[in-house]
C-alpha cells in the first residue's frame, strides 16, 4: 500500500510552503489562462511572458492543495528561460509520466519500475502521485493551464 | 417511540462494510453525507427480489409479476408512510434528488413560469438546486435570487419580505449538506404561500435525518435521495401535493407513463406513474422500502437524537483539541443543526487533510460539496467534511480527532 511518503516528498513540501514564481503578471504583455478542479474546486491562473520564444517569466496565482500548488510551482522553474518548444517537451514528458495509471498499470503497480520518461529533475518527485489516481488531476491542473496559456500565445484571442 | 434510544453498537453491527477495514485499521466512515452505508435488512431485501420474484413490473399477469408489482408499490407506500404524506399517489419515484428537483423545473416549472418570474433560492443550496433554476432563467428569463446566509452558515432571513416580491417558487433545503444548518421550512413555506408561490424542499439531507411530515413542513414540493438514507443508489423521491401533480404534464414519455398512444398522440398515465416513464428501478425502489422500514424499526427520533448528542460531542471533543486551528463552518452549537461538519484545519488544504484521514481509515469528503455559491460566500474553495450518522459513535469521533492531530503534525503548520 502506497504511504504518504510516496505522495508528499520532501522537496513537494518545500514548493508548497515556499512556492516560486507565485503572483500575478500584467496581461499584456503577459497573457493568462485559469484553470478549474471541478472536483474540488482548485483554481490556478498561469500568467506567461514569451519574448522572441523564450519564456522570460511565469507566474502562479490561486488557491490549491500542496500537491497543484507544488507542482505549479515546480513547473515554473522547470520551463522558465526556456524556448516554447522545450517548454511543451517538459510539458509532454510530464503529462507522460502522470498518465501511467490510465494507462493501466493500476494503483497499486510501483510506478517508479516503469519505464517512463526520465530527465524531469526534481520533477520526479511527483511521480508518486500517480499511486493516488484522484491527485493525478491536482497534479496536472497547472501544466494543463499553461498549456492554454501556451495556446493563447500561438494565436491571441 | 421517542423516548428510545439507539444502541450505536447494535446499530453498527447491522452494516456489513462498516466491519472491513481500509488500510490495515478499522474504517471509520464519516461520509455519510455523501452516501450513506447500507444495513443487511436493505441488501437482502434487493437480493431477494432478484432472486425470488424478478419480473417486470405493471406487466405479466403471472405470480412472480404481480409480487414484484406488489413489492414494488409497497415501497412507495412505506416512503409515503415515512413522510406523513396521506396518498401515497404522491411520492414519485426519481433516479436521485437531482432528478426530482429537474422534474418540478421541467414539469412544473415550463408550464407555470414566464419571463421576469423570480425562484427564490438560498446561498445554502446544493447545485441539485441551483442548476435546474439557472437553466430555465437561460431558457425562459426567469429570475434567480438568492436568500443570503450569516456568518455562521445559517438563513439570514431578515430580508424576507422584500426578497419575496415576484417570486413564484421558493426552493430551499431543509438541512445544508456543508454547514448542517436546518432551515426553518415551515416559516419560509408559508411565507411562500402568503405571497402565493409555491415551497420546494431539498430534504436530501433532512430526510434521512429527522423525523418527516410534509404536512408539518407546510411544502408543496419535496425532494430526497434514497442513498444518503440506507437504501441503494439509482432511486429517489419528488413528494408533491396530488393537485399539482394531477396538473403537471409528463416530464420523459416512453412506456409506463401512458394510459393509451395512438397514432396522432398519447394519453398520459395517472400520477405517479405519469412521471415514470420506462422500467422503473424495481430493485432499488424495494431496497428504499426496505430502508424506510428499517429507520422507522429504530425510530426517527431515536435517530435524530444519537446524532445530536453525537455533534455535540464532535463539536465540544474537536473544540477542546484544536481550539482555533480549527475552523468548523456552521452554527457552533445543535440548535437547528444536524451533524455536518465542514472543517478547515490550520492551512491545511482539505484534498491534503483528507488525504492523512485516510491512511487513519477515516473518511471524509473534501472538496466543494457542489455548493460553490456557498463556498465563495464563507470565502474557501474547499473544507473537509466529516458527517455523522446512525451507525457513528464516540469512538468514530476520537478516531476523527486523533488523525486530525496526525495530520497536524504531519504538515506541521
Ligand atoms: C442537499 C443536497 N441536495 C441534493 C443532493 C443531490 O443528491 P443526488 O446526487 O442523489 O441527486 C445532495 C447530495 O449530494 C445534497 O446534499
Amino acid at each position: 500500500m502506497p504511504g504518504l511518503e510516496d505522495l508528499y516528498r520532501e522537496i513537494i513540501l518545500d514548493h508548497y510552503r515556499n512556492p516560486r514564481n507565485r503572483g500575478e503578471l500584467e496581461t499584456p504583455p503577459a497573457v493568462v489562462a485559469e484553470g478549474f478542479n471541478p472536483l474540488c474546486g482548485d483554481e490556478v491562473k498561469v500568467y506567461v511572458v514569451v519574448d522572441g520564444d523564450t519564456i522570460t517569466d511565469i507566474r502562479i496565482g490561486g488557491q490549491g492543495c500542496s500537491i497543484s500548488q507544488s507542482s505549479a510551482s515546480m513547473m515554473t522553474t522547470a520551463v522558465v528561460g526556456k524556448t516554447v518548444d522545450e517548454a511543451r517537451d517538459v510539458l509532454r514528458s510530464f503529462k507522460q509520466m502522470m498518465s501511467i495509471h490510465e494507462h493501466g498499470l493500476g494503483a497499486d503497480a510501483d510506478p517508479a519500475d516503469a519505464s517512463t520518461p526520465s530527465g524531469l529533475g526534481d520533477l520526479e518527485a511527483l511521480r508518486g502521485v500517480v499511486k493516488f489516481p484522484v491527485r493525478i488531476k491536482c497534479a496536472t491542473l497547472g501544466w494543463n493551464t499553461f498549456d492554454q496559456a501556451l495556446a493563447e500565445v500561438d494565436s491571441p484571442a | 417511540m421517542s423516548t428510545a434510544t439507539l444502541d450505536a453498537a447494535a446499530v453498527k453491527a447491522d452494516f456489513p462494510l462498516l466491519a472491513r477495514e481500509v488500510h490495515g485499521t478499522p474504517i471509520v466512515y464519516l461520509d455519510s453525507g455523501a452516501t450513506s452505508q447500507k444495513p443487511r435488512a436493505v441488501l437482502d431485501a434487493m437480493d431477494r427480489y432478484y432472486e425470488e420474484i424478478n419480473a417486470n413490473v405493471h406487466r405479466g399477469a403471472y405470480h412472480i409479476a404481480e409480487r414484484a408489482t406488489t413489492a414494488s408499490e409497497d415501497a412507495r407506500r412505506s416512503v409515503a408512510r415515512f413522510i406523513g404524506a396521506t396518498d401515497e399517489h404522491e411520492v414519485v419515484f426519481t433516479k436521485n434528488a437531482t432528478e426530482a428537483v429537474n422534474l418540478v423545473a421541467h414539469a412544473w416549472g415550463r408550464s407555470n413560469l414566464a419571463e421576469g418570474d423570480v425562484v427564490l433560492v438560498s446561498l445554502l443550496e446544493h447545485h441539485a438546486n441551483i442548476v435546474p433554476w439557472h437553466q430555465l432563467a437561460a431558457e425562459r428569463g426567469i429570475e434567480v435570487r438568492w436568500i443570503p446566509t450569516t456568518d455562521d452558515g445559517r438563513l439570514n432571513l431578515g430580508a424576507l419580505d422584500h426578497l419575496l416580491e415576484g417570486v413564484r417558487l421558493v426552493a430551499v433545503t431543509a438541512a445544508s449538506n456543508v454547514t448542517g444548518d436546518l432551515p426553518p421550512v415551515r416559516r419560509l413555506a408559508d411565507a411562500a404561500h402568503s405571497v402565493g408561490a409555491l415551497c420546494l424542499v431539498d430534504a436530501s439531507q433532512y430526510v434521512p435525518h429527522r423525523a418527516t411530515d410534509v404536512a408539518d413542513l407546510g411544502c408543496d414540493f419535496l425532494a430526497f435521495t434514497g442513498h444518503k438514507m440506507c437504501g441503494p443508489t439509482g432511486i429517489g423521491v419528488l413528494w408533491g401535493r396530488r393537485e399539482l401533480l394531477d396538473a403537471m404534464p409528463p416530464f420523459l414519455g416512453g412506456g409506463e407513463m401512458i394510459l393509451d398512444v395512438r397514432r396522432d398522440g398519447f394519453t398520459p398515465n395517472e400520477v405517479p406513474w405519469r412521471f415514470e416513464a420506462g422500467t422503473p428501478p424495481i430493485a432499488e425502489m424495494i431496497g428504499l422500502g426496505a430502508a424506510v422500514d428499517y429507520l422507522e424499526q429504530l425510530g426517527m427520533d431515536a435517530v435524530a437524537a444519537h446524532e445530536v448528542d453525537l455533534t455535540a460531542y464532535a463539536l465540544r471533543t474537536l473544540g477542546d483539541r484544536f481550539d482555533d486551528d480549527l475552523v468548523i463552518h456552521g452554527p457552533a452549537d445543535t440548535t437547528d443543526r444536524g451533524g455536518t461538519l465542514s472543517m478547515c484545519l490550520g492551512e491545511i488544504h482539505a484534498h491534503d487533510l483528507s488525504q492523512v484521514l485516510d491512511q487513519h481509515g477515516v473518511c471524509v469528503r473534501a472538496g466543494h460539496h457542489c455548493a460553490k455559491p456557498l463556498m465563495r460566500e464563507l470565502g474557501v474553495t474547499a473544507t473537509a467534511r466529516a458527517s455523522l450518522y446512525l451507525y457513528n459513535d464516540e469512538s468514530d469521533v476520537d478516531a476523527l480527532a486523533d488523525a486530525l492531530d496526525e495530520a497536524a503534525r504531519f504538515f506541521a503548520f
